[in-house]
């Protein structure tokens, strides 16, 4: 309700761009999400249009109960992250994520790890004994607070962009709050 | 299943009002904070009825909706079915309530694999929405309405959302949380202390 970003970006996230950029797009996603999947590309697009102007945060927000491998695949993410792979890992399962049925089951996620150059098994293990799911966990609680209420949720340096995801409206709304600094 | 908001679509009333038909305003006004909550009985299945008694000894929430299948992915029930362990964690209970019937409520539960109970307030139509102060006339729907009752049945917090506007689940969290503080002895920690959003800040981590 109160749509204010809760706790604002830290050290904690994954972070495209310079710290000192005049513009944070923060974005929860799910990657078992086909509107999510959707977003990945109207992102990309984004930051290489706003350049050192913007930066850019994701937090997880998996619903598992309706994508029942939304939460591995939020986990794996944060494996390779831990290995210094979060984006090539981010990038890699939404550009599979809509392609079959099993894009995102647990071999698929493993497989990813190893095109993105991470030790696979450790991606596993992390799997097996859900080494981040209570990273996961947080992230989600945090899109709570922060009033998520669906899949993809952004804020524009932290306030919740209620507006259209498209190219051109994201970007609006991002150098619509550029302009007003 | 999966929500028809399209990029291109903002994410106001207008986005998914349509669905419900026109818009009418409302007249009626919520059951507001420290009035004793209207008593229900409802069926939770085909065989199963849920009063509001049943609830008495624990925070109760109440998630007024207009109907099932709302089109949307992350949708307000589905919502608070991930954040449902939260609502455990502070003692409370929660059901959804909507004129829909016992056999959809079955379906959308079913579909939506949600663990907690939805009630039908289908017979006499809309009594308990009504009751409540959150029924729509011209849709022959609820409104979109949160109510956090206490242990005694007293409301202790109400908010309508925008019918098309999913409310999220900060609200009632906050609500929870502080009927939790003003029910807990002085000196003994809140219950918040041992929220795992608690350690989602940066400053709680070593």
């Amino acid at each position: 309700m109160n749509g204010e970003l809760t706790p604002p970006v830290s050290e904690r996230d994954h972070v495209h761009g310079r710290a000192d950029a005049p513009v944070t797009l923060v974005e929860y996603g799910d990657y078992e999400c086909p509107h999510c999947a959707r977003a990945h590309p109207i992102v990309e697009r984004v930051r290489a249009r706003l350049g050192d102007r913007l930066r850019f945060v994701f937090r997880n927000f998996p619903l598992g109960e309706i994508h029942p491998h939304a939460v591995h695949a939020a986990e794996a993410a944060e494996a390779a992250g831990a290995l210094g792979k979060f984006w090539p890992m981010h990038d890699t399962i939404y550009e599979h994520a809509q392609s079959s049925p099993h894009a995102l089951d647990d071999a698929a996620l493993v497989r990813y790890a190893g095109t993105v150059g991470v030790d696979a098994e450790s991606v596993r293990e992390a799997l097996d004994y859900a080494v981040y799911e209570d990273r996961v966990r947080a992230d989600f609680m945090s899109g709570v607070r922060s009033g998520v209420n669906g899949t993809p949720t952004f804020f524009i340096n932290g306030t919740r962009h209620d507006g259209a995801w498209d190219e051109e409206s994201l970007l609006e709304a991002l150098e619509g709050r550029h302009s007003t600094r | 299943m999966e929500q028809q908001r399209q990029e291109g679509e903002p994410r106001s009333p207008a986005a998914d009002s349509g669905h419900y038909g026109r818009q009418t305003h409302h007249h009626a006004t919520p059951v507001p904070p420290g009035q004793r909550a209207p008593d229900f009985t409802l069926k939770a299945t085909p065989d199963q009825e849920l009063t509001l008694d049943d609830f008495r000894g624990k925070p109760l929430v109440l998630a007024f909706y207009p109907a099932d299948f709302s089109p949307v992915c992350g949708d307000q029930m589905a919502l608070y079915n991930e954040v449902l362990p939260e609502f455990h964690r502070l003692g409370a209970e929660l059901v959804g309530v909507s004129v829909d019937g016992v056999w959809c409520h079955t379906a959308f539960a079913s579909a939506r694999k949600l663990h907690f109970p939805l009630l039908s307030d289908f017979e006499p139509k809309g009594a308990v929405a009504r009751a409540y102060g959150v029924y729509r006339d011209g849709e022959g729907t609820s409104e979109r309405a949160l109510f956090v009752l206490d242990g005694d049945g007293v409301v202790r917090w109400s908010y309508v959302s925008p019918i098309g506007v999913n409310p999220g689940a900060d609200g009632i969290l906050t609500a929870l949380e502080g009927l939790a503080a003003k029910d807990a002895p002085k000196d003994a920690p809140r219950a918040v202390a041992s929220s795992p959003s608690a350690s989602t800040s940066s400053e709680a981590r070593p």
